[in-house]
């Protein structure tokens, strides 16, 4: 079959299989492999929530998603061109999903009897007529295998461990690919394993290639051609969320020449932070894996009191714990910096799923006034930017700040260009005021805050002659003191208020990303969606529909430009994955009706369905100027 | 040379809010003399409470302090001592606050043998709240959400010290300035977790709960003051703990004249971790109440040490965050 160069230059690729099938593994260097060949790309793992679920049930299918293109690639894609599936329950979860015409490659080895049992499935599938509208490709991967490691004499087990290599092998030839940079790598990872693991995988891996190559496979399956993308130059490497998050927490200790304390509990899918920044130590970065969430949000807060950069993260309901020491935190005027990576809720919900439904508790969710300020991360790259941004708004304002991110930002990965650390200002803290024996002088130059920003000078034990009080109860707005006084707690009020506010006198103003400053629709979005929306927005402008786009970093404050210019569009799509919040926060802040576009399924936005929606509100008159 | 500070200059401007007769006031006393006996830098001293009566401590205290939110004081206290472990920092909880609400926090800070000093001021009572009962109010005591008493087991505070694997444990009466002294200072130069319970009238909702053992005028027949190396004994000598090898229980015997030979009687050990049990457990009926240092095991590496040095580089920045982005694969475009 003839070399295919896909028409809008992108293909999408997911590899499914069980837990245990090393399907991670597999679409990850697959990934590093696109990254060398200079593509871009956006990937995105869907695990089962269950650690090792039963063998070859749907439950347990865990897979791993690509797009990779030519062309700017903003999503993990919308609906698959391959699928490669290694069981039948890989299959039957992931079938539903695949584009019509796609290619699917099977495993035949897995497609038996006690297979089919254990998946739920009555027939074969490649009998029932399902597959009609695919492209199938059986092949006896494990046979072939087996065939290829037998030199070896590997246990026919560990044998079938190589399935992954043996598809990497056979998916590299089909994108033309070379396989030493993947040899390099399992070189150094298995290198304090029995030799014969890495020898394993090394045969599979060649065999597969080899299997493609020749002619029972040429003869039926496509050969891809996705070009280099046009990138800025630059470093690149590939990033996931969690890591940008906390090499971003790094970089905001360096910039502010102080050292991070982040202490956290396990949740999914928050915990990748503590483990990142665990390894992180040179950086100036500690952890503390408290007792519980509470206790790892008063543990950053003890240590924002001591001196150093208090962080702590969860996911919504440990963030539900942490609560009321987040309002002890703006209480005492302490710096803080709250990770919310947001997943499918309410409750436990949906653990390993995604969704952007902790707007409200981030901005809304604490006893009493207490506003604080809330920035969100628009994808796994900006990750890196959000963090130093929330640490410097938490020491310039002497603040706890909420930063939003959520499972798909978490988990998904794609190149990033690497940041010059030259380019950011240093993050600057009011500085504590000299030493005073007159008490009265003392507590007033410690509670002196900063005109603009309100912030506080940062006061730690250790200090001399600087010896403090603070706590939960209200304080004397100059000295600091316990105060009951009616008057002062209307005018602490009014400050805690005041101080969210002056966030906006230091950001950015609000941008529109893609299309006019004014027109027939704005797509707004913020978080995760972004990728998206940029590509429907990106595909609706080509198509000549009037459309632009405007991504909301800063959910609280808001930018002060953006009501006057989201009221120059007639429309405002906002699309996000929860039952409508940043609908409710701008019809509330800026009084603005706007069209709330909502999905809750557990799984991000696709382009085609923001497409429709765009399709739907801008009038189909309503063309882009040929200039841009 | 600056004056060696005294108790009033670890005293603040702020007017003290305790009940008159509260013994609250009498410990505040007792740990400003204290820091300043030892010559305590208030610069580099630092009170964490949670929330309740006892709890307002930090603002009366010339040092720097915390005063947060209910319960969570340890973890409060283990976040400013991991950020700077060369501050002394002091916790004061109650027993609300500490064995309810915060019991958690309590059970996993003595565990990770934080180097801090937590006085659990114990009233067996919540004295902010108005007086209900608390987790540690003895069966049956009747209080404004109790009004027939209360009917669950009581925690003791020790015990559940020990339990939580704690390698200080001491008991001091508030009024009894002579031997909690002592207590605090140990307590202060202990490296680790060093608990100490205080028997703390509440005078308002639980008046003289303790006089079982605190009145002065029967207190050599029912306290014991234990000592390391010494005999538990106490009326003045004439009666002391020995240890029934049968039950393996200890029972109160009577001393020289007619009684056992002093060689009879245990000699305390702090570092021996059943005997502290069997002190700590002593029925407070029938049994002397022991004070002062129960347990001590000093050898145990405190958790902000052990903490600091399973980081390699200590915490300090050693590196760059632009070298750091660049460990694993790069490459480049155009
Ligand atoms: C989250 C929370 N729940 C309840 C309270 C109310 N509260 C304040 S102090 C307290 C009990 C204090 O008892 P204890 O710790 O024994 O201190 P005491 O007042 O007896 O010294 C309670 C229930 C609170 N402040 N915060
Ligand atoms: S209520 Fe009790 S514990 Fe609280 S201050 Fe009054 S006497 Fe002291
Ligand atoms: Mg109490």
């Amino acid at each position: 079959m003839a070399k295919i160069t896909p028409e809008d230059q992108s293909i999408v690729v997911r590899f499914a299989g069980d837990s245990g099938d090393g399907v991670q593994l597999l679409g990850s260097q697959f990934a590093e492999s696109t990254a060398l060949a200079g593509s871009d790309f956006s990937t995105f793992p869907d695990f089962p929530a269950e650690i090792r679920a039963p063998v070859g049930t749907t439950f347990g299918v865990s897979a791993f998603q690509i797009n990779l293109g030519a062309r700017r690639v903003s999503t993990a894609g919308d609906q698959p061109d391959v699928l490669v599936a290694f069981n039948p329950a890989a299959l039957k979860v992931n079938l539903p999903l695949l584009q019509k015409g796609a290619l699917v490659v099977l495993n035949t080895d897995a497609f038996n009897k006690r297979n089919f049992t254990k998946a739920n499935i009555a027939a074969d599938p490649r009998e029932t007529g399902e597959l009609e509208d695919y492209q199938v490709i059986e092949i006896d991967m494990s046979t072939q295998v087996l065939e290829a490691v037998k030199p070896l004499g590997l246990s026919k087990s560990d044998a079938e461990q190589s399935k992954n290599f043996w598809a990497l092998g056979a998916v590299l030839w089909m994108f033309g690919r070379s396989r030493d940079p993947i040899k390099d790598w399992a070189t150094k990872k298995f290198a304090k394993k029995p030799p014969e693991v890495l020898a394993g995988n090394l045969a599979a891996l060649d065999a597969g290639h080899a299997y493609a190559e020749t002619a029972e496979l040429s003869a039926e399956v496509p050969q891809f051609v996705i070009g280099d993308a046009d990138m800025a130059a630059g470093e690149y490497r590939s990033i996931t969320g969690a890591e940008a998050i906390s090499l971003g927490l790094a970089a905001a200790g360096e910039l502010a020449d102080k050292e991070i304390l982040f202490a956290g509990y396990p949740i999914t899918p928050a915990s990748a932070i503590l483990h990142h920044l665990s390894r992180m130590g040179e950086l100036g970065v500690a952890t503390f894996q408290a007792e519980d969430e509470i206790a790892a949000c008063c543990a950053a807060i003890g240590a924002s009191f001591g001196g150093k950069i208090g962080v702590t993260s969860s996911s919504g309901p440990g963030i539900a714990l942490k609560t009321e020491a987040i309002g002890l935190a703006m209480a005492a005027e302490l710096p803080l910096v709250i990770v919310n990576s947001q997943r499918g809720g309410p409750s436990t919900g949906l653990p390993t799923k995604t969704e952007q439904s902790d707007l409200y508790q981030a901005v809304y969710g604490r006893n009493a006034d207490a506003p604080l300020p809330v920035i969100a991360a628009a994808g796994p790259g900006d990750c890196f930017d959000a963090a130093i941004e929330a640490t410097r708004i938490a020491l310039r304002h002497m603040t706890p700040v909420f930063l939003l991110t959520d499972g798909y930002i978490q988990n998904a990965a794609g190149p990033w260009a690497l940041p010059n650390m030259n380019d950011y200002d240093p993050i600057l803290h009011g500085t504590p005021p000299a030493a005073n024996d007159d008490i009265e002088e003392r507590k007033r130059a410690i509670w002196n805050r900063d005109p603009s920003s309100f912030g506080r000078p940062w006061v730690t034990p250790g200090m001399k002659g600087l010896a403090y009080r603070v706590g939960g109860l209200e304080k004397d707005i100059e000295t600091g003191d316990i105060s009951y006084d009616a008057d002062n707690h209307q005018a602490m009020s009014e400050l805690r208020a005041r101080k969210v506010e002056a966030v906006a006198d230091f950001i950015p103003d609000q941008e529109v990303e893609q299309g006019n400053t004014k027109g027939p629709l704005a797509v707004v979005g913020w978080g995760s969606t972004h990728g998206a929306i940029w590509r429907a927005v990106a595909n609706a402008r080509e198509q000549g529909y009037d459309v632009a786009q405007i991504q909301i970093r800063y959910i609280n404050p808001l930018p002060k430009n953006l009501g006057r210019l989201l009221e120059s569009y007639d429309k405002v799509l906002v699309p996000e994955m929860n039952m409508g919040q940043l609908s409710t926060l701008l019809r509330d802040k800026l009084e603005l009706k706007v069209t709330p576009l909502t999905k809750v399924s557990g799984q991000p936005f696709k382009i085609t369905e923001i497409a429709d929606a765009i399709a739907a509100n801008c009038p189909a008159g309503a063309k882009v100027k040929a200039a841009e | 040379m600056t004056k060696p500070l005294t108790a009033k200059d670890f005293a603040t401007d702020q007017e003290v809010r305790w009940c008159p007769g509260c013994g609250d006031y009498a410990i505040l006393k007792c740990v400003q003399k204290t820091l300043a006996d030892v010559g305590a830098d208030p610069d580099k001293t630092v009170f964490v409470s949670g929330i309740g009566c006892s709890s307002r401590f930090p603002y009366y205290m010339n040092a720097y302090g915390f005063h947060t939110i209910h319960g969570r004081a340890p973890a409060f206290a283990t976040g400013v001592k991991l950020a700077n472990p060369e501050l002394d920092v002091w916790l004061v909880t109650g027993d609300g606050d500490g064995l309810s609400i915060g019991g958690n926090h309590l059970l996993h800070v003595l565990r990770r043998n934080v180097d801090t000093q937590i006085m659990l001021f114990n009233n067996e009572i919540y004295g902010l709240t108005k007086g209900q009962y608390s987790p540690t109010s003895r069966v049956g005591t009747r209080s404004p959400s109790t009004p027939a008493g209360s009917i669950d087991t009581p925690v003791s505070p020790c015990a559940f010290a020990l339990g939580a694997n704690a390698k200080f444990i001491a008991r001091g009466i508030d009024t009894d300035a002579k031997s909690l002294s002592p207590v605090l200072k140990a307590a202060r130069e202990f490296k680790g977790a060093a608990f100490v319970e205080i028997f703390q009238n509440c005078i308002v909702y639980n008046k003289d709960v303790f006089d079982g053992f605190v009145a002065k005028k029967t207190a050599t027949e029912t306290q014991i003051h234990v000592e390391h190396g010494q005999p538990l004994l106490f009326a003045g000598g004439s009666k002391g703990l020995k240890l029934n090898t049968q039950t393996l229980k200890l029972e109160i015997v009577d001393v020289g004249d007619g009684g056992a030979p002093e060689s009879e009687i245990v000699v305390h050990d702090e570092t021996n971790r059943t005997l502290a049990q069997m002190l700590i457990d002593l029925p407070m009926t029938s049994f002397p109440m022991p004070l002062g240092v129960i347990h001590r095991e000093p050898s145990a590496p405190s958790f902000d040490d052990a903490f600091w040095n399973a980081h390699a580089t200590k915490g300090k920045r050693t590196g760059t965050v632009a070298d750091a982005l660049r460990k694993g694969s790069v490459w480049k475009k155009g």
